[in-house]
C-alpha cells in the first residue's frame, strides 16, 4: 500500500474523475438504466450527520427521525404502487428480486404447497434469470408475440408448480403489455403470484399501478425512478411492495408507528428473516423521500408524462435511420435495430463508440436479445428538446458515416477502443498480478 | 416548455400528453397519484433536516456500539474524491472508453484490498458482510463438494439469517460450531467433531464476535482442507497477520469503516476476495487491466460471462447494482492514510479499547473482558445487576453503551459489546468511566 502526500492522492482521483463520463456531464440515454438529472438537494440532506453519523443499533428513542422517515417513504411507495406494504430493506433492484422471491415461496409454504417454477419472458432484464436461479427455483422462459407476452405461451407454461411470473410493464421493448390483466388471471388462476420488476416504473406513475394491474410483488429502483445516484455501479437501493397476504413474511425488523413513537419489529413469526444487515440503505432512502416530497403527487406523475413523451419523440425523429421493430406507442424507452447497418460491415458497438466521439454515452446495446444489434434508447424525463433533438441529429449523421470511420471509434477519449477480451482471457486483476507477469 | 410539448407533440401527430398513454386500458388506469403537492426545494430541506434532528448522533452523544459498523474519521479529502460527481453521477462502467476513471479506481481498489487481506483478487465489493459471507458460502460449494457450511455459533444474528436465505436455494446446510468458553475464541474440538466428507466450507472471524483475536488460525488450516472462508475488520488487518498467510481460500469482511460513514447502517461495503485459482468461481463485479486498440493501457469490466447478463440463470450470483462509490470511497481512504496512517488507526483503536475495558474492570459490579487474550477494538461488558439497568442509565445520562448481546447469543444475556475508535476522545472515555462508577 503505498504512503503518498495527501495532494498527490486528490490531484490523482480528481484527474480520474475527470476520465469519466456521467450524468453531471452529458446526456445518457441508457435504456432500463434510467439515467437522470440527480438532485443536489438530495445530496446536501443524504449527508448531514444525523443520517452520516448514527449508528443502527441505538437504541430506538435515539433514532426517531429516521424511523419516522423510513415509515413515511414505506407509505408513500406502497401509494405509488398500489402495494399493501413495503420494505426498504434490499440493497438494490437485483437483491429486491432475490427478496420478492423468497416472499413468494415463504407464502407458499405457508399454504402447504411447495412451487418451483418461476416463469419469464423473453424480454426479461438478465437479473430476473438469475435471481430466481439463485433462490433454486426451475425457471421457464417464454417467447413473446409483437413484442408483448404470449398469452396462449404463457397458458401452456403455468399450473400447479408456478410459484410466479416476472414480468415489467412497460416491458423491456418499452411497450406496454395492454393485456396485462389476462396475464394476472391467467397467472392467478393456477395459483402462482405476479411479480412486477419495478426498474420500468418511471413510465406509469400517475397513469396505473402494479397494484391496480392486480401484481402481488413489485420491487422499486430507487437509483433509477426516484432519482438516487447510481455511484458508478452502487449504492442502489431495490424496495419490495407487496400485496396484504404477503406482509407476514417480510423481513423483520419492520417499522411500525404506535402514535406517539416508531419502533423497530422483530417479533414477526413468519418473517423470511433478513437479506442485509440492518434497515437498508438509509442514505439513499432520505434522497429517495426528499425527491418524491420536491415532486409531490403531481411532479411524479409529470415526469412519466414527459418520459414518455420523451422516448416517443426521439424514436420518431431516428425511426427510419435506424428501423425501430414492432408498432406502436412506446412507454420510458425504445429498442431500435441496427440490423440494416450490419448489412454495411457497421456493428451496433461501432455506432456506440462513434457517439461517444460527440459527447453522448451510448445507449444499452445488444439488450433485449430478441432484437437484433438492439439500441436500447431512453432518454428520461429531465432532458430538454434541445437535448434531444442534438442526439437524433448526431444518431442519424453517424448512420451515414463513412463504416472505416466508425470502426476505428471512439476517436476522442481517454484511451481508444478497449479490448475487452484480452482482459478476460488472461485476467490482471489487481497489481500482484503485475507484479507476477509485468506485461502491462 | 409547454409550448415546447405541443410541438413535439404535434411532430408526432398526437394531440395531447393524453394520447401518449391511450395504450394503458381504462381497466387499469388512474389519474393521478394521492400523494400530496409538491414542495419547493426550501421546504424539503426544512422539512427533512427537522424530521431527522430527532436523530441523536455519535457527536451528540458518546457512542461505544460497533458490531460491524465503526464511526472512524473519515478524512475531508476522501469525501472530496467522492463528492466528484463524474464519480457519483455516473453508471456502471458498461463503455470503458468513457469511464476509465472509475475503473482504474476501482482496480486500485481491488489491488489495495489484495495488498490488506494477502489475496491475489477482489470484486469491487457486496453490499455488505453478511451478503458477502452468503456469497462465500454459495462460493465454497462451487469450489469443493459437500453440503455442509459451518459457521461460528458466535456470529452476528443477522448474518447468520442473512446466510441462510443466501444458501437455502442452493441446498446448503449451515451449521455451528461451538466457541470456547475460555477464551472465546473457536471451539477446535467441536469443529473436529463437524468435519466430515459433506463439508463445503468453514468460516471463521478474525476479530471474532467478541472482539477477540482468533488465535488459531493455522491450527483451524491444518484441521482440515475444505475452502477456508474468513472474515476480517479490515483496519485491524493493519496489525494482524494477513488471512493469506494461514491459507485463506476466500477473504470477507465489513468495508464501511475503510472511509465511508455509519449512514444508520447503509450504504455499506461488502469485502469480497480471494486466490487467484478460484477467480473464475468468484462472485461480483470485477474490473481488469488490458490494453486499448494503440497498444495503450486500460481498464474494462471482465469475467462478466460468470455473471447475470450472460450466464441469466447460471450466473454466479444476481448481484449487479453493488457498492462502487463505498469502494472508491475506500480506495480514496487507504490511499490518504497509506499503510502507515492505517496502522496509526489501528493502534490507537486497539490502545483504547484495551485501556477502557481495564478502567471498567477496575468498577465494583463490572466484568470486562468475558474473555481474557488479545482483543482489536471490541470487549465484552457484563454488570452484575443485569446490562439492561447499564443501558438505561448511561441514555440517562448522554452516553450510549455498547450493543446488548441478548439477541445473538441467549447464554450473554446480561452482556454487552462495547466498540472504541480512534474517534473517542479521552474526555469521551472519562465520561462513560465515570458514569458506569455511579450506576448502583
Amino acid at each position: 500500500m503505498p504512503n503518498l502526500p495527501e495532494h498527490e492522492v486528490v490531484r490523482h482521483y480528481t484527474r480520474l474523475s475527470q476520465m469519466n463520463f456521467s450524468i453531471d456531464t452529458g446526456f445518457y440515454p441508457l435504456g432500463s438504466c434510467t439515467m437522470k438529472f440527480n438532485p443536489k438537494y438530495a445530496e446536501e440532506l443524504a449527508s448531514l450527520p444525523t443520517v452520516a453519523r448514527v449508528h443502527p443499533d441505538q437504541d430506538e428513542s435515539t433514532i426517531q427521525g429516521a424511523l419516522r422517515l423510513m415509515h413515511e417513504l414505506q407509505q408513500s411507495l406502497a401509494t405509488i404502487a398500489g402495494m399493501d406494504a413495503v420494505t426498504l430493506q434490499p440493497a438494490a433492484g437485483a437483491q429486491g428480486e432475490f427478496t420478492g422471491l423468497l416472499l413468494a415461496q415463504a407464502y407458499n409454504h405457508d399454504k402447504g404447497e411447495h412451487r418451483q417454477q418461476i416463469i419469464v419472458p423473453d424480454t426479461a432484464h438478465g437479473t430476473n434469470f438469475a435471481s430466481a436461479g439463485m433462490a433454486g427455483f426451475d425457471i421457464v422462459e417464454i417467447a413473446s408475440v409483437d413484442g408483448r407476452v404470449d398469452l396462449s405461451a404463457l397458458k401452456r407454461a403455468v399450473g400447479d408448480k408456478t410459484l410466479a411470473f416476472m414480468i415489467t410493464n412497460p416491458n423491456t421493448l418499452g411497450i406496454f403489455e395492454d393485456h396485462i390483466i389476462d396475464v394476472a388471471d391467467i397467472v392467478h388462476q393456477v395459483g402462482g403470484l405476479l411479480y412486477y420488476d419495478g426498474a420500468n416504473l418511471n413510465a406509469i406513475m400517475g397513469k396505473t399501478s402494479p397494484g391496480l394491474m392486480n401484481f402481488d410483488i413489485v420491487h422499486f429502483n430507487l437509483h433509477k425512478t426516484f432519482t438516487t445516484p447510481h455511484g458508478g455501479g452502487g449504492p442502489g437501493a431495490g424496495p419490495v411492495g407487496v400485496k396484504a397476504p404477503l406482509e407476514p413474511f417480510l423481513p423483520v425488523p419492520v417499522v411500525t408507528f404506535d402514535s406517539s413513537m416508531y419502533h423497530l419489529d422483530y417479533h414477526r413469526p413468519k418473517s423470511i428473516g433478513m437479506v442485509r444487515a440492518w434497515y437498508g440503505n438509509f442514505a439513499l432512502l432520505v434522497r429517495a423521500y426528499a425527491y418524491i416530497l420536491r415532486q409531490g403527487g403531481d411532479g411524479l406523475t409529470r415526469a412519466s408524462e414527459r418520459a414518455v413523451l420523451n422516448a416517443n419523440y426521439v424514436k420518431h425523429r431516428v425511426q427510419g435511420a435506424l428501423e425501430v421493430p414492432f408498432s406502436g406507442l412506446r412507454k420510458h424507452e425504445f429498442v431500435a435495430s441496427g440490423a440494416k447497418l450490419a448489412a454495411k460491415g457497421v456493428k451496433t458497438t461501432d455506432v456506440a463508440k462513434r457517439l461517444m466521439d460527440f459527447g453522448y454515452h451510448p445507449p444499452t446495446v445488444y439488450f433485449p436479445h430478441l432484437v437484433e444489434e438492439a439500441l436500447m434508447i431512453e432518454p428520461t424525463e429531465t432532458e430538454t428538446r434541445a437535448t434531444l433533438d442534438a442526439f437524433a441529429d448526431t444518431l442519424i449523421q453517424i448512420t451515414k458515416e463513412d463504416p472505416a470511420l466508425l470502426h476505428s471509434a471512439p476517436h476522442n477519449t481517454a484511451v481508444s477502443r478497449v479490448d475487452e477480451v484480452q482482459a478476460a482471457r488472461d485476467p490482471v486483476l489487481s497489481w500482484r498480478y503485475l507484479k507476477a507477469q509485468p506485461k502491462f | 416548455m409547454a409550448s415546447d410539448e405541443a410541438d413535439m407533440l404535434r411532430t408526432m401527430g398526437l394531440r395531447s400528453v393524453e394520447d401518449l398513454f391511450s395504450d394503458i386500458p381504462p381497466a387499469v388506469r388512474m389519474s393521478g397519484l394521492p400523494l400530496p403537492p409538491g414542495l419547493s426545494e426550501q421546504e424539503v430541506v426544512a422539512r427533512i433536516t427537522e424530521m431527522l434532528s430527532a436523530n441523536r448522533t455519535m457527536a451528540d452523544m458518546p457512542t461505544f456500539l460497533g458490531a460491524g459498523l465503526y464511526d472512524h474519521f473519515v478524512p475531508a479529502s476522501v469525501r472530496a474524491i467522492t463528492s466528484r460527481a463524474e464519480f457519483y453521477t455516473s453508471y456502471t462502467p458498461y463503455q470503458p472508453e468513457v469511464s476509465q476513471g472509475i475503473l482504474q479506481t476501482l482496480w486500485e481498489y481491488q489491488s489495495m484490498i489484495c495488498d490488506l487481506t494477502g489475496m491475489d483478487a477482489a470484486n469491487t465489493s457486496m453490499y455488505d458482510a453478511s451478503t458477502a459471507l452468503g456469497e462465500a458460502a454459495r462460493m465454497a460449494r462451487r469450489i469443493h463438494n459437500g453440503k455442509i457450511f459451518l459457521v461460528p455459533r458466535a456470529l452476528r444474528w443477522h448474518r447468520r439469517t442473512v446466510l441462510g436465505n443466501y444458501t437455502w436455494g442452493s441446498g446448503i446446510l449451515v451449521k455451528e460450531v461451538e466457541y470456547d468458553r475460555a477464551t472465546g475464541m473457536l471451539d477446535l474440538a467441536d469443529l473436529k467433531q463437524h468435519l466430515s466428507e459433506d463439508v463445503c466450507g468453514l468460516y471463521v472471524e478474525n476479530p471474532n464476535f467478541f472482539g477477540r483475536l482468533e488465535e488459531q488460525l493455522a491450527e483451524i488450516r491444518t484441521a482440515t482442507d475444505v475452502p477456508l472462508v474468513v472474515g476480517i475488520n479490515p483496519i485491524a488487518q493493519a496489525v494482524v497477520k494477513k488471512p493469506a498467510d494461514f491459507g485463506a481460500d476466500i477473504v470477507i469482511g465489513e468495508g464501511q469503516a475503510l472511509g465511508n460513514a455509519v449512514n444508520f447502517g447503509g450504504p455499506l461495503l461488502g469485502i469480497f476476495a480471494c486466490r487467484q485459482e478460484h477467480v473464475r468461481k468468484m462472485p461480483g463485479r470485477v474490473i481488469g487491466l488490458t490494453k486499448d486498440a494503440e497498444g495503450h493501457r486500460a481498464f474494462c469490466m471482465t469475467l462478466q460471462t460468470r455473471e447475470q447478463h450472460i450466464r441469466r440463470e447460471k450466473a454466479m450470483s444476481n448481484i449487479c447494482t453493488n457498492e462502487s462509490l463505498m469502494a472508491v470511497a475506500s480506495a480514496a481512504y487507504m490511499a490518504v492514510l497509506g499503510a502507515n496512517g492505517l496502522r496509526r488507526v489501528a493502534v490507537e483503536c486497539m490502545r483504547k479499547a484495551k485501556d477502557l475495558a481495564a478502567a471498567i474492570r477496575a468498577i465494583p459490579g463490572f466484568e470486562a473482558p468475558l474473555f481474557e487474550g488479545a482483543h482489536f477494538n471490541e470487549f465484552t461488558v457484563r454488570y452484575q445487576g443485569g446490562y439492561e439497568a447499564v443501558h438505561r442509565a448511561l441514555l440517562a445520562r448522554g452516553l450510549h453503551g455498547g450493543m446488548q448481546h441478548a439477541r445473538h447469543l441467549r447464554e450473554l444475556r446480561d452482556f454487552a459489546l462495547f466498540a472504541v475508535t480512534e474517534r473517542h476522545t479521552k474526555h469521551d472515555l472519562d465520561r462513560l468511566v465515570e458514569a458506569l462508577r455511579s450506576i448502583r
